[in-house]
């Protein structure tokens, strides 16, 4: 009983973690049907920068209660560098081309990406645990978790939210579903297509960013960090059907749980349970769980 | 369609040239060219793949099964001759996606390429947990002749490549002609319109499931070659950055010719190896920014260069 506990709870942690990363994914994939490769390099590049400003915070002697405020402000500034940067000078060049060689551009963007982190942040590895350990443990009877698993969790579930509030609440939202319905038809009526590209961009890049800021504190940031990160998100937003966002939140439920019963229960498989979970459910429904026969949702 | 098909004739000058000069090349570029021609076998498959819009993401799978099913029959086996390892490799290939093409050829666009890669991230898994294999580090493959002749010393390396060279230029040559064939003639129909395809009298799934097969053999064809050359195998051959790389490659030359993969995967290589060699921390930059100026600048890859001095 505590062991299905353990699976659960566990299952859940990875499943808030997984929901973070794949947000941002699926929401570029929706709106500009791109299948961003980049997308771990971006979270990559949040975790150097957020581990580079809250070790810089820290050593200023500011309040470390503050120190979650710069996690996430590090992802703000990576998005508003980085997604201008490469949506205006690099991406809009190929609009319009091939669904595949899109992904070719955002593969060649992720080898370019790898190299700048190594040539601004070298090979080694850094550490910023503080906003981990900060926040203490809860038990949970015999099982004692740490709290800023519990804020992971938090932090999914508003995610999820506001970007559902977002695209299904506001103006801005309403123009978004317009373009991913008919890009040109959008166009034609005087909505800015090319300002809405840009902004789901720079969106979607802060996800990712936020994604390796929030997870920064929990691992070591190191070189390479992102190269897993992009098939597992990869296999999230295909299980839950691509540029759906209920899609990924249900995709990253599975996986989690998934994973986590195969650390339990079978280790020998959970290095794969991931691809396996993906070939079955793309072998059963070809589109994925939430691919509607109409327009494409996100 | 126009005149005369100039391709087997430039193949084989083409073979003709890297035989003749094989012998007095330095080691480093004998290597070179032998994984390149390797790895050109997987991008001729994704060609053809790619004539039918039809883009995988995990030919690492069918490279690293060519790989082990021959590494597995040298090393366990006693299997000492470097013909039955790369035939093995080719088998071993064709085998799997006969078995896998069953579901695979149902797919197109995106989920071709995530169910593809799905399935060589599987297999990646189960090499990884494979003690028995050598896990994470693979092992190394010492076959000891190739065509009953002896592959020691500088000479045994200069013999893999012409067998790479051979093999290169039957796979083309054999492909050439299935492109040109009733067969072949199918994969842009199919990439237009399927319906239509359909309409016609011919079976898509069968014609796919057909593309999968040779494609595949021939990334079987590529990893037992790969293994051969290199002497040693891991799972990594199976990790998705390899299958990107093929990916890469075709891309990079363009899929206007048979030859062009093998043009890509030469000068991916020597791209790599000189920005390797001159700036150690950022080839990986190079090699993204030569692939970013090729998808900008030349949209028919590498390979549109020769077409065009042709029209002139």
């Amino acid at each position: 009983m505590g062991d299905l506990l353990a699976v659960l709870i566990d299952g859940v942690i990875y499943s808030s973690w997984l929901f973070i990363i794949a947000a941002g994914l699926t929401i570029i994939y929706g709106v500009m049907r791109i299948l961003n490769m980049a997308h771990g390099s971006i979270y990559a590049l949040g975790a150097y920068v957020a581990a580079t400003l809250v070790g810089a915070w820290l050593r200023g002697g500011h309040p470390p209660l503050l120190s979650y405020g710069v996690l996430v402000a590090a992802a703000l500034l990576v998005a508003v560098v980085t997604g201008p940067l490469v949506e205006r000078g690099l991406l809009r060049f190929t609009y319009g081309r091939d669904e595949v060689v899109l992904v070719l551009v955002t593969y060649a963007l992720f080898l370019i990406l790898e190299d700048v982190i190594k040539l601004v942040w070298g090979v080694e590895s850094y550490f910023v645990t503080e906003p981990y350990g900060l926040l203490g443990n809860l038990e949970f009877g015999p099982l004692t978790y740490p709290v800023y698993s519990g804020a992971m969790v938090v932090a999914a579930i508003v995610t999820g939210v506001a970007l559902r509030w977002g695209i299904y609440g506001t103006r801005f939202g309403k123009l978004l579903v317009a373009v991913i319905h008919d890009r040109e038809v959008a166009g034609a009526l005087g909505v800015d297509v090319r300002a809405v590209f840009l902004f789901t961009f720079t969106i979607g890049i802060f996800l990712a960013a936020r994604a390796g800021a929030l997870t920064a504190p929990t691992v070591s940031v190191v070189p390479g960090m992102g190269v897993e990160v992009i098939v597992i998100a990869f296999a999230v937003v295909v299980i839950g059907g691509l540029g759906s966002m209920a899609g990924a939140a249900l995709g990253s439920l599975i996986v989690g749980i998934v994973r986590s019963s195969a650390v339990h229960y079978f280790p020998q498989v959970e290095l794969f349970s991931i691809y396996l979970v993906m070939a079955l459910v793309l072998a059963i429904r070809p589109r994925g769980l939430f691919s509607a026969v109409e327009a494409r949702k996100i | 369609m126009t005149g005369r098909d100039r391709t087997p004739l430039v193949l084989t000058a083409g073979l003709v040239a890297l035989v003749a000069v094989a012998p007095f090349l330095p080691s480093w570029a004998v290597f070179l060219v032998t994984v390149s021609l390797a790895k050109g076998l997987v991008a001729l498959g994704l060609l053809l793949l790619m004539r039918a819009g039809l883009v995988s993401f995990g030919q690492g799978l069918y490279y690293a099964l060519g790989a082990y099913a021959g590494g597995v029959a040298a090393a366990r086996h006693g299997v000492g001759e470097g013909l039955a390892i790369v035939a093995l490799g080719a088998a071993a290939g064709a085998l799997a996606a006969g078995v896998l093409g069953l579901l695979v050829a149902r797919y197109r666009t995106i989920f071709f390429a995530m169910l593809t890669l799905a399935f060589s991230m599987i297999f990646y898994g189960l090499l990884v947990k494979t003690q028995a294999l050598g896990s994470t580090d693979g092992f190394n493959v010492h076959p000891s002749t190739l065509a009953g002749l002896s592959l020691e010393g500088p000479r045994g390396k200069v013999a893999v490549l012409v067998l790479a060279a051979l093999l290169a230029w039957g796979s083309a040559l054999g492909l050439n002609a299935m492109l040109r064939a009733h067969v072949g003639r199918l994969a842009p129909a199919i990439k237009d319109n399927e319906l239509r395809v359909e309409y016609m009298g011919a079976s898509v799934q069968r014609t796919v499931h057909l593309y999968l097969v040779v494609s595949s053999a021939l990334a079987g064809l590529g990893g037992g070659l790969a293994a051969l050359t290199v002497g040693h195998i891991d799972p990594e051959m199976a990790y998705w950055t390899t299958s990107g790389e093929f990916v890469f490659i075709t891309i990079f030359a363009g899929t206007g010719s048979v030859a062009a993969p093998f043009l890509g995967a030469v000068a991916l290589e020597l791209l790599r190896s000189f920005a390797y060699e001159h700036s150690p921390n950022t080839w990986q930059m190079v090699v993204g920014g030569a692939m970013l100026a090729v998808i900008l600048f030349l949209p028919g890859g590498l390979w549109s260069l020769f077409r065009r001095r042709e029209a002139a």
